[in-house]
């Protein structure tokens, strides 16, 4: 790994070494992120409903991809069960929508139920690990589907549409809908880097790198895969909130489904666990070959599963690993940069100065210079 | 009257998940691998057994005297292969990968046979049982798949305790380098042990297809949980507990059956997370799951 971890990052201020979150300026990438926002936000007016749509079902997979990556990928927590958020999360919506309350209005409140509900399911099985945690998530989504299939007035076994959106016009909802699963990625993306960059980011790269190591400086590796397995439990809810608006109905079997457990797997680890960037391109990825493959039924899934079990063995970084490793690229600098005093780091190009001045500087009295003994 | 036979029906049907369990429990005992792709492996050993009664014409009772080598070999060469890769790659590896081959193994079948239910027909044995009294009534089927449970269970126990290969097994399990230092091919019994799994899921997957019938998705839907929950129940370690841990969820559906038919597997599941939460080591199990 490029990263050093919080060890390094003390005993640097100790030593003449300056440190920064890159090796190369990365200011432009704010930029570059702005503007494909902006532009991603725009394309509502330039294209057909259909492509739209399609993004929609993309980002919902990203988010999906990206809270289970800061599980399995930096938690060491190997989930087979967010399919249980995802479809709380839209059974959520629907209970609000039947209250008369607006879908999108309730898609926050039922990301931050199912925000709870991983609270309690957190206690049930926090003591797991590896693949007992894997199964034991596992059943309680099952559970959760035969418990939401009971009500009645949830539409039972057969789903129920989602009602409280038929006022708006087809080419208004498509758009409203594109926005929010655009605002809930972005959102999902920037929480994971937030997250990543700040003390807990810290813990949980020690965690994914030697837990051992971790624990034993002192790291709060329960409390920080607690504080994961919940964020990871309202982004899922967010998703499949997402998913029932998207598609204006629901279904308990598909909406429990372990298929998305599959996808946000594998997209994962196609992409590259355990790094931001990752999960990003092996949605990307998915989302190609299952468009490619999509008139021969299951063989996209079976084509997938291969790929994502050659990688798992031969690859465990993915395709961004295998790309960005070598060239040190990353678009989410995470990580520490250590600078010997007599080089001079990262250029201070002008758009990167102007975006990253402060930090360095804080940076850069956080390790005071001093002549080594 | 009728709670009864709900009890003694959840007891024979306690046979059948233990028989499911007890090859899940082998792995992660032996190898510390838990196969994601158990559930899935039992439905490959029901559709080799349609394909074997449709090509050679035996009876179907007697279809597991080529299925279960079949599957033996298909472990131990899926160990020797993907299995031993991933577990040289990692703690987190063989989950990624039995669960890529879960659903690899789930979509193939449903693009090779469809999604349409299949199951191994017996003729009157599914029907036919023992009645005692007016209400309670043994179905055959169920009393013969629970005592081919014990007998493999009894086996299984009398193999590793006493023969050459369940003690190299037993050894390796215990402290692989040591077994190794000791002239132990560890990959080798690794591939023994997976063999043994599959050759006991090969019978519970012709079991469950007698007992009912079956279609690609059962196995990630039903089959591997309930296996994974009879193993938790009855604590690991234990092939004794398994059975314990079959029975317990086996009479906990019967009786979430006789409640409401609709919450049959969901009590499986509440008891299942009820050992979770008060006894996560099991019935049996003395030190916590790790």
């Amino acid at each position: 790994m490029s990263a050093v971890t919080a060890a390094a990052a003390s005993a640097a201020q100790e030593t003449t070494v300056r440190v920064t979150r890159s090796r190369r300026p990365a200011g432009w990438l704010v930029l570059i992120a702005v503007a494909a926002i902006a532009v991603l936000g725009y394309l509502p007016y330039v294209v057909y409903s259909g492509t739209t749509d399609q993004l929609v079902n993309v980002f919902i997979l990203l988010t999906m991809a990206s809270m289970w990556n800061l599980l399995a990928g930096y938690a060491g927590l190997v989930s087979v069960g967010q399919q249980a958020f995802i479809g709380l999360g839209a059974y959520f919506v629907l209970i609000a929508a039947q209250h008369g309350m607006n879908p999108f209005a309730a898609l926050p409140v039922a990301a931050l139920g199912c925000g709870a509900i991983g609270l309690v399911v957190w206690w049930l099985v926090s003591r797991l690990r590896g693949g007992y945690f894997a199964i034991a998530t596992w059943v309680v989504a099952s559970a959760c589907a035969l418990v939401i299939s009971r009500f009645a007035s949830l539409g039972g076994g057969t789903g129920a549409p989602l009602p409280g959106l038929s006022g708006l016009s087809p080419t208004l909802l498509t758009a409203y809908t594109y926005w929010i699963a655009l605002a809930v990625t972005v959102v999902t993306l920037a929480a994971v880097y937030l997250i990543m960059r700040g003390r807990l980011g810290l813990v949980l790269t020690a965690v994914r790198d030697d837990e051992v190591g971790a624990r034993s400086i002192g790291a709060r590796v329960w409390r920080a895969r607690q504080l994961v397995f919940v964020v990871a439990a309202v982004g899922c809810g967010a998703a499949g909130a997402l998913l029932i608006i998207s598609q204006l109905n629901v279904e308990p079997t598909a909406a429990f489904s372990v298929q998305w457990s599959a996808e946000m797997i594998f997209a994962t680890i196609i992409g590259g666990i355990g790094t931001i960037e990752g999960p990003i391109i092996g949605t990307v990825v998915f989302f190609v070959l299952q468009q490619t493959l999509s008139q021969y039924n299951a063989w996209y899934l079976i084509i997938l599963g291969l790929v994502a079990i050659a990688i798992a063995l031969w690859a465990p970084r993915g395709l961004w690993g295998l790309v960005a490793e070598p060239a040190h690229v990353r678009l989410f600098p995470v990580g520490y940069w250590l600078w010997p005093a007599d080089e001079p780091g990262p250029q201070r190009r002008r758009l990167g100065g102007l975006l990253r001045g402060k930090r360095q500087a804080r940076d850069a009295s956080a390790a005071p210079r001093r002549s080594r003994q | 009257m009728s709670w009864v036979n709900a009890i003694i029906q959840g007891v024979l049907l306690g046979g059948l998940y233990a028989l499911f369990a007890c090859g899940l429990s082998l792995m992660f005992g032996v190898m510390k691998v838990i196969n994601l792709a158990h559930g899935d492996l039992a439905v490959v050993a029901g559709y080799v057994a349609v394909g074997v009664i449709a090509v050679t014409h035996i009876p179907t009772v007697w279809s597991f005297v080529l299925v279960v080598p079949v599957m033996a070999v298909l472990g131990y060469v899926l160990q020797r292969t993907l299995i031993q890769a991933s577990l040289n790659r990692g703690l987190l590896t063989p989950l990624l990968v039995t669960f890529g081959l879960s659903v690899v193994i789930e979509n193939g079948l449903l693009q090779f046979f469809s999604a349409n239910s299949h199951s191994l027909n017996i003729g009157s044995l599914v029907s036919d049982s023992i009645s005692v009294g007016s209400q309670i009534s043994i179905a055959y089927l169920l009393l013969v798949i629970f005592v081919v449970a014990v007998v493999v269970l009894l086996g299984l126990q009398y193999f590793l305790s006493v023969s050459r290969q369940g003690r190299l097994i037993r050894a390796v399990a215990d402290d692989r380098e040591a077994a190794q230092l000791a002239g132990a091919d560890y990959r080798h019994v690794f591939g023994i042990a997976a063999a043994i799994a599959f050759a006991t899921v090969a019978l519970a997957g012709i079991a469950f297809g007698m007992y009912s019938s079956f279609d690609p998705t059962i196995g990630t839907d039903q089959l591997l949980l309930f296996a994974f929950a009879a193993v938790v129940i009855g604590g690991l370690g234990s092939l004794w507990g398994t059975l314990a841990g079959g029975i317990i969820l086996g009479v906990a559906q019967q009786i979430g059956a006789q409640i409401n038919s609709a919450d049959q597997i969901l009590a499986g599941y509440l008891i299942f997370l009820l050992v979770l939460l008060i006894r996560p080591q099991g019935l049996t199990g003395a030190r916590t799951p790790s």
